[in-house]
């Protein structure tokens, strides 16, 4: 027990003395959730538009007012004819334009039907989409204004509620994917480099020539790394309660419990990437490599797998980080409880005992 | 006497067969002996020292330390030697103090409980107890290695090149320290440095993973059958190749500033050399000299070639 209470305080000085590490394993977790949180946002918010007014009435004017008024879209500057929209839409300075033609009111008002014309830049599709989505939105609510006296026969009305995520927040979405991205990260790349390390400078060939049982050492550089991941745990929930508005629904408890599971996932993982790598260059790269462009990629965070060929979707699930963004994203956000994750709190439980049984197997009680 | 390791037709192998390491190597180290490996980088002192220490399994062949086998009773032999690596293995960022806590309870005792061991060596490192192991001196380095290794009250102290890389004055030190310490411990030293040699009790010469000789140093010497002449000029360049034209020259090679030059008894002497050689060479200085171990391992190298 002593050995024990020696050796963890051992890797503690490790980990405070190296300043770089101490900044990876605590800085990191901050920056990533706050730059996911804040710079990479996919929701509209202030775009740049231009309005081509060709009508000058009446109409074009309230419906101009109505696109600007919106939160989604402000107004770059004044143009006058296409050539302008096209050179501001080359140069940058607009995602979308809205060109509203000649007898606009005239052709509303008498004509009944009046055209807008939406030219959205498409370089990024997804964001051309939307755009063209909210605009069309604004456009509809005008139209609901003028018609709002008449009462028109035939219109279907579709009620559209969104679910969980009421204010489409992308916190929803990335925090626990960030979650687990870090989480495996500390825990699988970092005790995966603290035991190699013992490779690298040597002191490995000391330890194995001494009767000290192998799993003492591996355990004490466990905990820190468990210890740590928890502190982080802490900090990414209490930045996306305070800071980014997103509540935990379901039971915190239950929340940190199976953060624990996935945090003994990923340092099984470290221990294995250990077991088969002699440098800390190698036992990175392969952490980096295969696991965190697979996290990335596979488990959900970034693209949906249901849109996936069928091959990538089978891939997915040998990735660990998939289960527990699926597990996190159901108890934190839909509350859900432990009966509806019991399915996949067993799968990483198994993955968990595969690569514990692997390291174990291939644990060398020699040099090389 | 009792043997604190035996070693019988040992053999290893690297890359399939294509590289051996140890070739058939058979010797004891006695109870109680401080014994030296001697032989250049690549000799395989570093593979049979893994061996021994059961951090390698051997191709063929089989050894004991302490009564024990090597490959059978590796955890118990773990429990009873101390080895001190041929690179520096402690923690760089942990102090002198931690890092002779750390050894100490990874042989499951403490500092307290063997001080008597260490005492000698452990007053010099002291001072500096909490300074990072990454900040000492080459020679204070490798004595809290030496410090480390012992601290669990090994019977059998395996030492790799403790002395490569290390001042002299330290070196010397380092030395005065392992004669002491042999009453008590039984110590197996390796070392590229002929000089240490001769304060071995006794020594192997090896070459190419094979024991040229074993014996004591002075036996070694002893049985060193040929004359030696140590030469130089102004030349000393075209000094070793000449010389080694010379008939009935069984070798030369240079040695500080003068080149050893070996032959049989009789064959050669200073005023025939001296004739052979002044048409080429200016200031040519000669003097007759008793051969040392590292003489006596060029010897056994040439002939084993």
């Amino acid at each position: 027990m002593r050995q024990y209470g020696v050796f963890i305080k051992k890797e503690f000085k490790h980990i405070i003395r190296d300043k770089r590490s101490l900044l990876i394993l605590f800085a990191l977790p901050i920056a990533q959730i706050l730059i996911f949180g804040f710079a990479l946002t996919n929701e509209i918010k202030n775009t740049k538009i231009a309005i081509l007014d060709l009508s000058q009435d009446e109409a074009s004017h309230q419906l101009r007012d109505q696109l600007i008024a919106s939160q989604y879209f402000e107004l770059n500057g004044d143009v006058h004819d296409v050539a302008d929209v096209e050179s501001a839409l080359l140069s940058d300075q607009i995602k979308l334009a809205v060109i509203i033609p000649e007898n606009f009111q005239n052709d509303l008002s008498h004509g009944n039907e009046a055209q807008v014309q939406l030219i959205a830049d498409a370089t990024d599709p997804n964001t051309a989409t939307t755009l063209s989505v909210y605009a069309s939105a604004v456009i509809r609510d005008f139209q609901g204004d003028i018609n709002g006296a008449y009462n028109l026969p035939y219109t279907i009305t579709p009620e559209v509620r969104m679910l969980y995520n009421p204010q489409l927040k992308g916190a929803y979405l990335f925090v626990p994917g960030v979650m687990g991205m870090i989480l495996l990260l500390i825990s699988a790349m970092m005790t995966s480099i603290a035991i190699v390390r013992e490779k690298e400078i040597n002191t490995m060939e000391i330890i194995l020539a001494s009767p000290l049982k192998p799993i003492v050492l591996i355990l004490s550089k466990a905990v820190p790394y468990i210890t740590i991941s928890l502190v982080n745990v802490t900090t990414i929930l209490l930045i996306s309660i305070f800071i980014l508005g997103l509540p935990v629904a379901g039971n915190i408890f239950l929340l940190f419990a199976v953060c624990f599971l996935f945090i003994t996932t990923a340092i099984a993982l470290g221990l294995m990437i250990s077991n088969i790598t002699d440098s800390q260059q190698t036992a990175m790269f392969i952490s980096l490599m295969g696991l965190m462009l697979p996290t990335l990629i596979l488990s959900g965070f970034m693209f949906p797998i249901e849109n996936m060929p069928v091959p990538m979707q089978v891939l997915s699930n040998i990735v660990p980080t998939k289960w527990f963004f699926i597990i996190v994203k159901d108890v934190m956000i839909k509350g859900l409880g432990f009966a509806s994750i019991w399915r996949e709190v067993l799968i990483l439980t198994g993955m968990t005992l595969f690569f514990l049984f692997v390291s174990y197997k291939k644990f060398k009680t020699r040099l090389a | 006497m009792e043997s604190a390791i035996h070693i019988h037709n040992l053999h290893k192998t690297f890359n399939k067969g294509k590289l051996v390491a140890l070739d058939n190597i058979n010797f004891d180290v006695r109870k109680g002996e401080l014994f030296g490996l001697i032989g250049p980088d690549g000799a395989g002192k570093t593979s049979l020292f893994r061996i021994l220490t059961t951090l390698w399994l051997a191709d063929s062949g089989n050894a004991t330390v302490a009564g024990l086998d090597v490959v059978k009773d590796f955890k118990e032999i773990r429990r009873r030697i101390g080895y001190m690596p041929g690179k520096f293995s402690l923690y760089q960022d942990l102090s002198v103090e931690e890092n002779l806590n750390f050894f100490a309870t990874l042989f499951n005792t403490s500092i307290e409980e063997n001080y008597d061991l260490v005492k000698d060596i452990y007053v010099q490192l002291e001072p500096f107890k909490s300074r990072k192991a990454g900040k000492l001196s080459g020679g204070m380095k490798q004595k809290l290695a030496l410090c480390c290794a012992l601290i669990h009250k090994p019977e059998v102290l395996f030492l790799d090149e403790p002395t490569t890389g290390v001042d002299p004055v330290s070196r010397k030190e380092f030395w005065e320290m392992l004669k002491r310490l042999q009453s008590r411990i039984t110590i197996i030293v390796s070392t590229p440095y002929m000089d240490e040699a001769t304060l071995c009790d006794r020594i192997a010469l090896m070459q190419g993973g094979k024991i040229m000789q074993l014996d004591t140093p002075q036996q070694i010497v002893d049985r060193f059958a040929d004359e030696l002449i140590a030469v130089r000029s102004e030349q000393m360049y075209h000094l070793i190749r000449d010389i080694r034209e010379l008939p009935d020259i069984k070798g030369c090679y240079g040695f500080g500033d003068y080149l050893h030059v070996r032959f049989a008894h009789g064959a050669w002497t200073q005023e025939r050399l001296t004739v052979a050689l002044k048409d080429r060479h200016t200031l040519l200085e000669f003097c007759p000299i008793t051969p040392g171990i590292e003489d006596c391992f060029m010897a056994l190298m040439e002939s084993h070639a």
